[in-house]
């Protein structure tokens, strides 16, 4: 019987030991800083935007040890919902926000970011490197189903995109296809631009699109209109497809929160962006 | 006395505690249900029961929002995962129950758990970059590689041991004097498995099955990864009808965590709707498995 | 066993000894099919760890282990924090959901039996609490996901936090500790309440004293098992725990665990290599608390054996 008391008393002691590190933690942080007051931000919304937003935080608070920025995922509609209910402090959106979002939140004020090239993309044994905005349109559209009938091998292509309410896939639709085409049901739909990426490098005879960001690797990048998916071609303005990433906050930012976002915007904010594969905001 | 008075207030007290933990389960099923339902109110009353049922357009951005295209795709893949799954599992439970040696049981009861509990996300990674590239050299036109098959395989191995502990247990819980009376009876060992032993330990092994049926209509990560997430309609790529399996499809579960993440207002409405389907298929199934197991009797009840 | 020897010297004819023959061949191809379906299962466990290991292995490193992911797109960085991160929930979620499925366990079992027919709206609530329990251990972990935000995170105002995660999460595993715990105490036996009983102890006495110290074994293999389920899960912490990749500095603060850090790694950023290291972590994680699991149920069964 003394030895089930004694892995009773084990099992308490590990619960306890877990929860006094627990603790610790939650305490850790105030002895580092002198002030106790320590602002703290919640960023939440776009996983697109959630990298970027990462390094930009970890600059910011290199140099203002008395911040703290969270930054959290979610997605671009539960950023324009974070930010309009002010759970967090700023909401982040790789899309237009919608009007039907202004409506419910009327307070909701939207700065740019960063922006972004959309690349087309293909597997890279795709013999076609040079598509024109109405090919793009047919190929994604469903009324060009193989590759001959754009210059490339008989094969039928694949095609690969986001799912519907994607950011990427809502600037792709409105700058490609337009009002009236529809991507085909045929298509492979992934939840996001790492996926994209795996299943069109690894998917012979597919084509997708991409941000900017995620090029390189095993994919073959296709010039567009014969101008070709680079950083400077886009900030030029002869690469047609670039749209912006989105900040969110409640109301005009003030206070630190104002310092922060100035921050983003400042040029050393904007060689964040750069670094890290986005185009600066003008 | 009054020491004695004193441990019975304690024992009482610790009893009504004991009660409100035991009556917690009911409550946060309860809770589940409500939430659930309550954010899909918008969906039901503005698109309506049917268009939301029995269409299989799912095109948020033109207002339709029908799921049928998702329910066969969750249905598809499952009986293609019961279909493959199912003899593996089955096998590998009369090996473990009846025939395996002492030695191979202890290497491969904890392979079996194991399996159990390696994350969905790792299973589906598996299947796109192992998986997905092998069923596309299939040379059909349209094939891609990512599609139902892929995601019947995949669910089948997760599947798997759920469907052999279970049924492992049912098989072990047949009394022995079966197995020597059917022995003495001058049966093989085979014959007495087959004749006497499944049919006994029936009922805890169909509800082993139909607890596959659950966790394979549930699964969520691994499906997003490989089924290729089609919103249409699935159908055979050719004129023979097995092709069906090589088209991609969309799950109930991959359709929620799909978009979930990008949807406001009626969207958002449509997929929590998406997920009351998806619950009252799952209260069916688990219902009829907890039926099966009432028969077999082998589950832990209140001891009387 | 009865061996074929035995038996023929019984029936000597031909056509018995025929009929015999087609018996015992029909069971030896069986009996390979049987062998080869455990084979099977135990080849596709070596493919998939063998594979995630040996491509995950690359990145593995005491670096990788103890440095901070730095975030971004290029996924540098190690995974120390969202280590940090899965012990806080897993220590947080257990403190919540062990005290609630071991008192649920305890009073299915022990109380839920004495009602017997004296209180028919008790035996109907005990029944649905049964039917809860199962129901619970069905529902798939994208449900919990929904319900935890919509209750935690929106309703509730914790926003993406470890308590709304570890309140999630508690709900998702309660099942597990409640039905490990059932069978624990299912295995105690009776003589063992009799006899403390009889000597005057009260029926809590009595748990506290002989029955739960029985069942310990039982109660913390449920518990290994939850922490099982709460380091593989993603659906559930992606819309509750919020992703952010810091070590959170209180219950309030959102978090990224190692599975929920494998995801974003495969799907948002370019490291595939570090999805491949996470991957491996978990699964070595894994199977490390499955070891754990077999010991302590040999040590149970050994002393079910040995005990009486």
């Amino acid at each position: 019987m003394k030895n089930f008391k004694r892995m009773i008393f084990t099992g308490l002691i590990m619960i306890l030991v877990l929860a006094v590190a627990a603790a610790c933690a939650q305490t850790t942080p105030a002895p580092d800083v002198e002030a106790p007051k320590e602002t703290r931000f919640t960023m939440a919304g776009s996983t697109t935007v959630q990298p970027l937003a990462e390094i930009l935080a970890e600059t910011f608070m290199a140099n203002n040890a008395d911040v703290r920025v969270d930054v959290q995922g979610g997605g671009s509609s539960v950023g324009v919902k974070a930010a309009g209910q002010k759970t967090a402090d700023i909401g982040m959106a790789s899309r237009e926000i919608k009007d039907s979002e202004f409506t419910e939140f009327p307070n909701i004020n939207v700065i740019v970011l960063a922006r972004d090239g959309i690349a087309i993309v293909t597997h890279p044994e795709v013999g076609v490197g040079d598509l024109t905005i109405e090919q793009i349109k047919g190929i994604f559209g469903g009324t060009i189903t193989n590759w001959r009938e754009v210059g490339g091998e008989d094969s039928s292509i694949i095609v690969v995109s986001r799912e519907e309410g994607s950011g990427t896939r809502a600037a792709f639709e409105e700058m490609v296809l337009g009002e009236e085409v529809l991507i085909t049901e045929n298509a492979i739909l992934q939840p996001s631009n790492g996926s994209i990426r795996t299943t069109v490098s690894t998917t012979t005879n597919s084509i997708g699109y991409i941000s900017f960001g995620y090029l390189g690797g095993t994919m073959k990048s296709i010039r567009v209109e014969g101008v070709a998916p680079t950083e400077a071609n886009a900030s030029n303005g002869t690469y047609p497809l670039v749209r912006s990433l989105n900040l969110i906050t409640f109301g005009e930012p003030t206070g630190e929160l104002k310092v922060f976002i100035d921050f983003m915007l400042s040029p050393t904010g904007q060689q964040v962006v750069v670094d890290e594969g986005y185009l600066p905001v003008k | 006395m009054k020491e004695k008075s004193g441990r019975m207030i304690a024992d009482q007290t610790v009893k009504y505690i004991l009660f409100i933990s035991a009556i917690l389960s009911i409550i946060i099923v309860l809770a589940i249900a409500y939430f659930i339902f309550r954010e899909s109110i918008q969906a039901w009353k503005e698109i309506g029961f049917t268009n939301i049922i029995l269409k299989s357009v799912w095109r948020p951005g033109q207002d339709q929002y029908g799921i049928l295209a998702m329910i066969v795709g969750s249905i598809a893949v499952t009986i293609g995962a019961i279909v493959l799954g199912v003899p593996l599992a089955l096998g590998t439970a009369i090996f473990l129950g009846e025939i395996a040696p002492k030695g191979v049981q202890a290497l491969l009861r904890p392979a079996v758990q194991l399996l159990a509990g390696i994350p969905s996300v790792v299973y589906g990674l598996f299947g796109m970059v192992v998986l997905v590239p092998i069923i596309r050299r299939i040379n059909v036109p349209g094939n891609s590689g990512y599609g139902l098959l892929a995601a019947s395989i995949v669910l089948a191995v997760m599947i798997l041991p759920t469907i052999t502990s279970i049924a492992e247990d049912a098989i072990r819980a047949v009394p022995d004097s079966y197995r020597s009376g059917s022995l003495a009876l001058g049966a093989t060992k085979w014959q007495t498995i087959t004749k006497v032993v499944l049919p006994a330990g029936r009922s805890g092994i169909i509800a082993g099955i139909i607890l596959g049926v659950g966790r394979a209509l549930g699964e969520t990560m691994a499906m997003i990864m490989v089924i290729g997430n089609s919103v249409k309609f699935p159908k055979p790529l050719t004129a023979n009808p097995l092709t069906f399996y090589l088209s991609k499809a969309r799950t109930l579960t991959g359709n929620i965590a799909v978009e979930i993440s990008y949807a406001t207002g009626i969207h958002e409405s449509a997929l929590f709707a998406t997920g009351v389907v998806l619950f009252a298929l799952i209260i069916i199934v688990n219902a009829s498995a907890r039926w099966f197991i009432k028969r077999q009797s082998s589950i832990p009840t209140t001891r009387q | 066993m009865i061996n074929n020897k035995s038996i023929s010297t019984l029936h000597n004819d031909p056509e018995s000894l025929k009929n015999l023959k087609i018996r015992s061949t029909t069971q030896n191809v069986w009996f390979s099919i049987m062998w080869l379906a455990g084979l099977v299962t135990l080849i596709i466990l070596l493919l998939v760890i063998g594979y995630v290991i040996i491509q995950g292995g690359k990145a593995l490193s005491w670096e990788f282990l103890t440095t901070p992911p730095r975030g971004g797109l290029s996924g540098e960085g190690g995974i120390s924090t969202t280590l940090g991160t899965t012990v806080y929930l897993v220590a947080l979620t257990l403190l919540i959901a062990t005290p609630l499925g071991v008192g649920a366990a305890i009073y299915l079992i022990e109380y839920a039996g004495e009602l017997g027919l004296t209180s028919p709206v008790m035996r109907v609530l005990i029944s649905i609490a049964n039917f809860a329990v199962e129901t619970l251990a069905g529902i798939p972990s994208i449900i919990y996901g929904l319900f935890g935000y919509a209750l935690f995170v929106s309703t509730l105002q914790f926003g993406w936090s470890l308590l709304s995660a570890a309140l999630a999460g508690a709900c998702l595993v309660l099942p597990t500790i409640i039905r490990t715990t059932e069978e624990a105490l299912l295995t105690v036996p009776d003589d063992y309440r009799r006899g403390s009983l009889a000597l005057g102890a009260t029926k809590w006495q009595t748990l506290y004293k002989v029955v739960l110290p029985a069942a310990i074994p039982g109660i913390i293999t449920g518990i290994i098992l939850s922490v099982g389920r709460i380091i593989s899960e993603t659906a559930v912490f992606f819309v509750t725990l919020g992703g952010s990749h810091r070590l959170p500095s209180s219950i309030m603060d959102g978090g990224r665990t190692l599975a929920l850090h494998l995801y974003y790694l495969a799907m948002d950023t370019n490291a595939f290599d570090k999805a491949m290291g996470t991957g491996a972590v978990l699964v070595i994680l894994i199977i490390l608390i499955n070891l754990s699991i077999n010991l302590i149920s040999g040590k149970l069964t050994a002393r079910i054996r040995g005990g009486k």
